[in-house]
């Protein structure tokens, strides 16, 4: 089962739309609340990263008996350096963005997290493509 | 407890959701970080904030929230008043700032062995 939504850049008031249609289907197909917490808490931060950092992207949900795969894809300034991204704590937010309670430099740890299995890939100047797997029964 | 018990017990008022005021309590979590409470915040707690812009109320819905308190007599935006009518996750204002309403907040979940 597949689906895909787009995400616009900057537009903070969308973030989670995505994380929400998900939450909903993973739910219908009685998948385990703790998988869902999961799922919905790592997707709603690549969500908020394409918002926050980001011009636009995509989000694509594949969904197998025995694990949900979530791709999100986007064009923007791309990550230059993953694992010090990676780091808990290190945010290139603005100030503005972090009075809004972002910024916290935890999105990316949260989706480590929060997946079985996160992969980046980061192209500077072009955009960046984040694979998030996660099993059904760990 | 019930989020309507929580009202008047700490002298809360009610913003928005009021359909959710039955909603049961289970803990409680406070900060304005919103990937911290992404991360931590359990299914039932109570979030404690001073954030009032919408992206509260996906965080809520998302964790399965029972309601968030504003401190210092803060109201929700007018997107986010609607959002948690839409969800029935109650937005709640307390006129005490965050250290003083957390406390409260603790000693009346604590009472009842929620925490
Ligand atoms: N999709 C992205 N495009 C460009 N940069 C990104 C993206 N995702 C994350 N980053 C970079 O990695 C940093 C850390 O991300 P994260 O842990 O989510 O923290 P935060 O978003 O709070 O800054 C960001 O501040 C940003 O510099
Ligand atoms: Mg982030």
């Amino acid at each position: 089962m597949e689906f895909s939504y787009h995400i616009e850049g900057g537009d903070f008031s969308k973030a989670g739309l995505a994380s929400s249609e998900v939450k909903k289907i993973l739910k219908q197909l009685n998948v385990s609340a703790s998988v869902i917490k999961r799922v919905v808490v790592a997707l709603y931060e690549a969500e908020v990263n394409v918002v926050a950092h980001a011009y636009e992207g995509d989000v694509r949900v594949d969904i197998a008996p025995e694990r949900v795969v979530v791709v999100v894809e986007d064009r923007g300034p791309g990550i230059p350096d993953i694992p010090l991204a990676m780091q808990e704590g290190y945010s290139t937010a603005s100030a503005a963005v972090r009075e809004m309670g972002f910024g916290a430099g935890m999105g990316l740890p949260n989706m480590r997290k929060n997946s079985d299995e996160l992969n980046i890939e980061s192209e500077v100047g072009k955009g960046t493509k984040v694979t998030m797997l996660t099993r059904f029964n760990p | 407890m019930t989020v309507q018990e929580l009202t008047e017990r700490l002298g809360l008022s009610v913003c928005s959701g009021s359909e959710g005021l039955g909603r049961e309590i289970k803990g409680g979590y406070t900060s304005d970080l919103l990937s911290d409470v992404m991360g931590h915040a359990k299914e039932g707690d109570v979030w404690v904030t001073l954030q009032t812009h919408k992206n509260i109320m996906a965080i809520a819905s998302l964790k399965d929230l029972a309601a968030i308190v504003l401190v210092k007599g803060r109201v929700p935006e007018e997107d986010t008043a609607a959002e948690s009518e839409e969800e029935g996750i109650p937005i709640l204002s307390a006129k005490e700032e965050t250290f003083e309403i957390t406390g409260r907040l603790y000693e009346a979940l604590k009472a009842e062995q929620t925490v």
